[in-house]
């Protein structure tokens, strides 16, 4: 064999092992369990303390006390908790708006499924907030006409839940039709605004409520629901909501 | 990395020139290699394990302990991949006081190769999402959201091409539409462009002309929508496409006990796997390689 051989042989050795294919010859797929059978890696663990520490500390310190344990389950179409939330979102949310619009929310409607836990009785925490309100929604203010502030109502009477509400005076006769609907003491008017504060969620046509997106203006607060929740609580040492007569049934 | 795939290649060529003077023989015998993929998706903050009295998930999950395991299995085998399928933010108090840093720093420290973005993780914004960046070590995959006009220009990747063990892998990502899902003072000048078409473009680019040994798609997508059979999905992505070889998901947060084979549009299989939420779950798939060509003429087989 000569050189000029042995180049050529090289070569085409080196071409062939370029391009030396890699054959898909199987493939095997596997879940695998976390739990406790693993022992976690104590360096890991071990970084993630003082973060842990820290959130627990602040979690855990109390805010505020709860009179009576408040569900979302007690009450008919208006509960503690729930008038707790839309009267706070209200007394929280109307300064800010107030100061950047000039004008005042008229009314709060939030949703009965966004409580996601009872506050119970005993010392609040700002955990409790967290579960009580753990999505990250904020609020906003739309602009309604009296004319769709009636498709609210409306949506409210059909949906026979007790979504939280706020400044709204409702109610409805034994089946379920409007007898009195009023905002400030006031009937509403087809061609009034009225200032409604929500959250996003809910604006975004949340549990269905669609009425929102028929707003000619949309003022986003950049205010977390949970944190004017825990702005409330460390404003009141003491909190004690009750059922009242703003959404209710007329028994004939 | 891309200085360790150099010295990777390089080193393989070495290896090729002394073989070279050996002679024909010396290629008989086959060479048989193995890649490992692991991945999560939807881990959603979650880095404490469930405590005991957790109704659903009591005592599952937990960051270190994933992390145990993907050592072990990395001290297995080498040649393995870590990746995510997005939805990293968002779920324990940990993202609302520390914004997702601690979720980076945990991922980079496991040493995750990869993640795409899922809506949740425009919690804080877009720009929430960038002051984060400085605490990943792994890159961010995702090819059909347009970050041109946003501050996250240039810092995401739409595919990232891997080298283990002179086996080429290509791992491009997906997001799902976030109009609707996230306002869009969030995600801002963040386009969203139609995956399928992008998945066509980016498995042929892979394959064809990256050459490719595995096309790995990270996707957001969600796994099927049984109520919008059209909306774009991993299912439907599986069965309009070709050149993927598995399909990561996540977003629906859907716990598959075992990998979903699918044909996809030339009736090759594909793979689509999803592993839940909260780092219940790793997944874990193995791609098996042979030189030898007579071995794969029998076709892949496929254990799940």
């Amino acid at each position: 064999m000569n050189y000029k051989h042995f180049l050529f042989i090289c070569s085409l050795l080196f071409i062939t092992s370029c391009n030396e294919a890699n054959y898909l010859t199987r493939i095997e797929g596997d879940r695998l369990e976390i739990n406790d059978s693993l022992k976690g890696i104590d360096s890991i663990d071990q970084f993630i303390e003082p973060f842990r520490n820290q959130v627990n500390k602040n979690l855990d310190s109390v805010i505020s006390y709860a009179m009576d344990t408040y569900s979302k389950t007690d009450g008919v179409l208006n509960t503690a908790i729930g008038n707790f939330m839309a009267d706070l979102v209200f007394e929280e949310g109307n300064p800010i708006y107030k100061s950047r619009t000039g004008n005042d929310i008229d009314l709060v409607l939030l949703n009965h499924g966004g409580i996601r836990s009872i506050i119970s009785k005993g010392n609040i925490t700002t955990r409790t907030a967290f579960e009580v309100m753990p999505f990250e929604n904020s609020i906003v203010v739309v602009e309604l006409k009296g004319v769709v502030v009636k498709e609210l109502i409306d949506y409210l009477k059909r949906a026979k839940r007790a979504h939280p509400i706020s400044k709204l005076q409702l109610k409805l006769d034994a089946e379920f039709e409007v007898l009195e609907a009023t905002i400030n003491g006031n009937a509403i008017e087809d061609h009034n605004i009225y200032h409604v504060a929500t959250n996003d969620y809910l604006y975004g046509g949340g549990d269905r409520m669609d009425f929102f997106q028929k707003s000619d203006s949309l003022h986003v607060l950049d205010y977390k629901i949970r944190n004017a929740i825990i702005d409330h609580l460390h404003k009141y040492d003491t909190i004690n909501p009750v059922i009242d007569d703003r959404f209710i049934i007329i028994e004939n | 990395m891309k200085r360790r795939n150099f010295i990777q290649q390089t080193a393989a060529t070495t290896a090729l020139v002394t073989f070279g003077g050996l002679g024909l023989q010396s290629f008989a015998p086959s060479t048989a290699k193995k890649i490992t993929i692991l991945h999560t998706n939807d881990v959603h903050s979650h880095i404490d394990p469930f405590g005991p009295n957790d109704g659903r998930n009591a005592n599952k999950g937990g960051v270190a302990r994933r992390a145990a395991l993907v050592e072990s299995i990395r001290q297995e085998n080498p040649n393995t991949l870590l990746l995510d399928a997005g939805d990293i933010f968002q779920g324990t108090p940990y993202f609302n006081y520390y914004g997702g840093e601690l979720e980076f720093k945990l991922m980079s420290m496991l040493k995750y190769d990869a993640a795409t973005i899922g809506n949740h993780d425009f919690d804080n914004g877009i720009e929430g999402l960038y002051a984060q960046l400085p605490h990943a070590k792994f890159e961010f995959v995702s090819a059909n959201y347009d970050f041109s006009n946003t501050i996250m220009d240039t810092h995401v990747k739409p595919y990232k091409i891997f080298i283990k063990d002179g086996i080429k892998i290509g791992v491009f990502g997906l997001g799902i539409e976030l109009d609707g899902l996230v306002i869009k003072s969030m995600y801002k000048e963040t386009k969203y462009l139609d995956p399928i078409e992008i998945a066509t473009d980016m498995s042929r680019i892979l394959k064809k002309e990256k050459k490719c040994d595995l096309v790995i798609c990270l996707s957001h997508l969600g796994y099927h929508y049984r109520d919008f059979e059209e909306k774009a999905s991993d299912l439907n992505l599986a069965r309009a496409t070709k050149d993927i070889d598995l399909i990561i998901g996540g977003h629906t947060h859907t716990f598959l006990p075992k990998p979903t084979i699918e044909k996809n549009s030339v009736g090759h299989n594909v793979l689509v796997n999803q592993v839940g939420c909260y780092g219940l779950y790793l997944g874990r798939i193995d791609f098996y390689f042979d030189s030898d060509k007579t071995k794969a003429a029998k076709g892949t087989s496929i254990i799940v």
